[in-house]
């Protein structure tokens, strides 16, 4: 975030310049590319909707996490624990009203209807959408200052007393006001740092471990995650701490003043919250 | 009918999502979007052959490493009379038939294949649905027969007729030359120290490590060297392509 000048502190109310064109771009691009792949990932999961970990991974192989179902019912089997999830996950009800023995249902996949093949052109192919925006992004932010200026965490933040306090002030809805509310606060600064230095990359790499001809060009991405199978893991953990990510994300957004914050997103232009009296 | 704000704010988030969800379906069927999502298998292509090259080896495992299981997948038993009566006879009358666009074609038996230098490789085998396997296959470097065969430089494909069929279309696959010269691409007569079962696709099939499993065609009776995939099937270079729009190129 940038203040246009650095003049006396704007007072809240004031309309200042908040987010860099290159954070807003990626931001946007990203938000529809991030909704494809996770969809068009949910598809390409309900043509084997089991998990391992190791390096084969088969239907006679023990599961670590499947979805299924019986003549009546869906299930999440977790370890040895079956939760019962008829209607959503396992046997849901199409648009026609038609029941289906699916791991995701409809309205969370693309396409909507069973195709591994249209899922896979659609993932794979938004997947360089989400690699070369990401890499572009990280260049960038890593040499006009978006990192070290707004991201990392300052002297001081990552104290125990600061992180308790920040927890404190989200759990009683109370944000920042007046030009306090421009930086992020350092539980904002982890989840972002998290999911663009951690999670994303994470994605992206144990995408790339299931690939055979990436295996065959980057050995090292087989030793570091463990196989094929736990790669195939790690990437649906990473992608539902990525989906709760936005859920949180967009809560935030809710809570903080929606108008406000995605008007900020869009031209730059964000107003002070008002200090509270 | 008394409409609340909550009743609004779900219906209108459903009916928004079900807009979206309906837009991607219908974009997903145009086929302007389609050839634009088909340049990431085009990208895909260009950026692996040229991170791996030639040469980079799929990983190959340890005898400890091995599926308890093998798992056999797509047709497990040809229906044509004439794999039947190869079958029945134990493949001794069976040639493996090598043309096209080669000066010397070749028919070879099962035991002259069996016969020239054997490679046994531990590898995976990923299937495109997700699962994986590894088993130890033993057969004979595909390049090293297309040597005997004397490629003609015209040629760019190597196209696998294969014996079984889904509802009358037959199987069929094809590789490029650099898969096809590959030292890890072999045509298989063997799997966990054993003849070939026919589930895994007897008498022999074809393994090309770096790709996903669809590629790996089974039953395979003629390989014919070819300078476009355009005269097989629908065009797309493989059963699966031609129906239901697989990858080509199955690196990933």
């Amino acid at each position: 975030m940038i203040l246009s000048e650095q003049q006396p502190s704007p007072a809240g109310g004031t309309l200042v310049r908040r987010h860099r064109l290159s954070t807003r771009l990626w931001h946007w691009i990203n938000a529809v590319t991030v909704f494809v792949m996770l969809m068009s990932g949910l598809m390409i999961f309900n043509a084997h909707p089991r998990l391992y970990w190791g390096q084969y991974g088969a239907n006679a192989d023990p599961a670590w996490f499947s979805i299924g179902s019986d003549a009546t019912r869906g299930f999440v089997a977790i370890g040895a624990v079956r939760i019962p999830t008829t209607g959503v996950l396992g046997r849901s009800k199409d648009p026609g009203g038609q029941m289906q023995r699916r791991a995701f249902p409809w309205w969370a996949t693309i396409p909507s209807t069973y195709n591994l093949a249209l899922a896979r052109r659609w993932h794979l192919a938004f997947a360089w959408v989400l690699v070369l925006g990401g890499l572009g992004y990280a260049l960038r932010s890593f040499f006009n200052g978006h990192v070290r200026q707004d991201l990392a965490p300052a002297r001081g933040e990552l104290s125990p007393t600061h992180i308790w306090h920040d927890i404190s002030n989200h759990a009683r809805l109370r944000f920042p006001s007046g030009v306090a509310a421009l930086k992020y606060n350092i539980l904002q600064k982890i989840a972002y740092l998290g999911v663009l230095f951690g999670l994303l990359p994470l994605v992206v790499l144990t995408g790339l471990t299931m690939s055979p001809g990436m295996n065959a060009a980057w050995p090292w991405l087989l030793k570091l995650f463990g196989g094929r199978p736990s790669a195939r893991s790690i990437h649906f953990i990473a992608m539902a701490l990525i989906a709760a990510f936005i859920v949180v994300h967009l809560l935030m957004v809710v809570l903080a003043g929606p108008w406000n914050e995605v008007r900020s997103m869009i031209s730059g232009r964000y107003r002070l919250p008002k200090e509270r009296a | 009918m008394t409409i609340t704000r909550r009743k609004l704010i779900v219906g209108l988030g459903a009916s928004t999502g079900g807009l979206l969800l309906s837009g991607c379906d219908r974009l997903g069927q145009a086929p302007r979007f389609q050839s634009l999502l088909d340049l990431g298998e085009k990208l895909t292509y260009r950026v692996q052959r040229g991170l791996s090259g030639r040469t980079a080896l799929a990983a190959e495992f340890s005898a400890a490493d091995m599926s308890p299981v093998f798992r056999s997948n797509g047709n497990t038993m040809p229906r044509s009379a004439d794999y039947a009566r190869h079958l029945a006879g134990n493949f001794s009358d069976w040639r493996l038939v090598i043309d096209g666009l080669v000066d010397n074609p070749l028919a070879l038996s099962l035991a002259e294949l069996r016969s020239l230098p054997t490679r046994t490789q531990i590898t995976r085998h990923d299937c495109v649905e997700g699962w994986s396997a590894i088993g130890k296959w033993h057969g004979v470097a595909l390049g090293l027969l297309l040597k005997k065969a004397q490629l003609r430089s015209q040629a760019r494909y190597l196209v696998f007729h294969c014996a079984d069929d889904f509802a009358g279309t037959n199987y069929y696959e094809s590789i490029d030359l650099i898969d096809g010269f590959h030292a890890q691409t072999i045509l298989a007569w063997g799997l966990n120290d054993r003849t070939l079962p026919v589930e895994n696709g007897a008498p022999l099939r074809l393994r090309v490590e770096r790709q996903l499993g669809y590629k790996h065609a089974k039953y395979v009776m003629r390989v014919e060297a070819v300078d476009s995939l355009r005269g097989f099937g629908l065009g797309k270079g493989g059963y699966w392509e031609d129906q239901v729009n697989y990858e080509w190129y199955a690196g990933i």
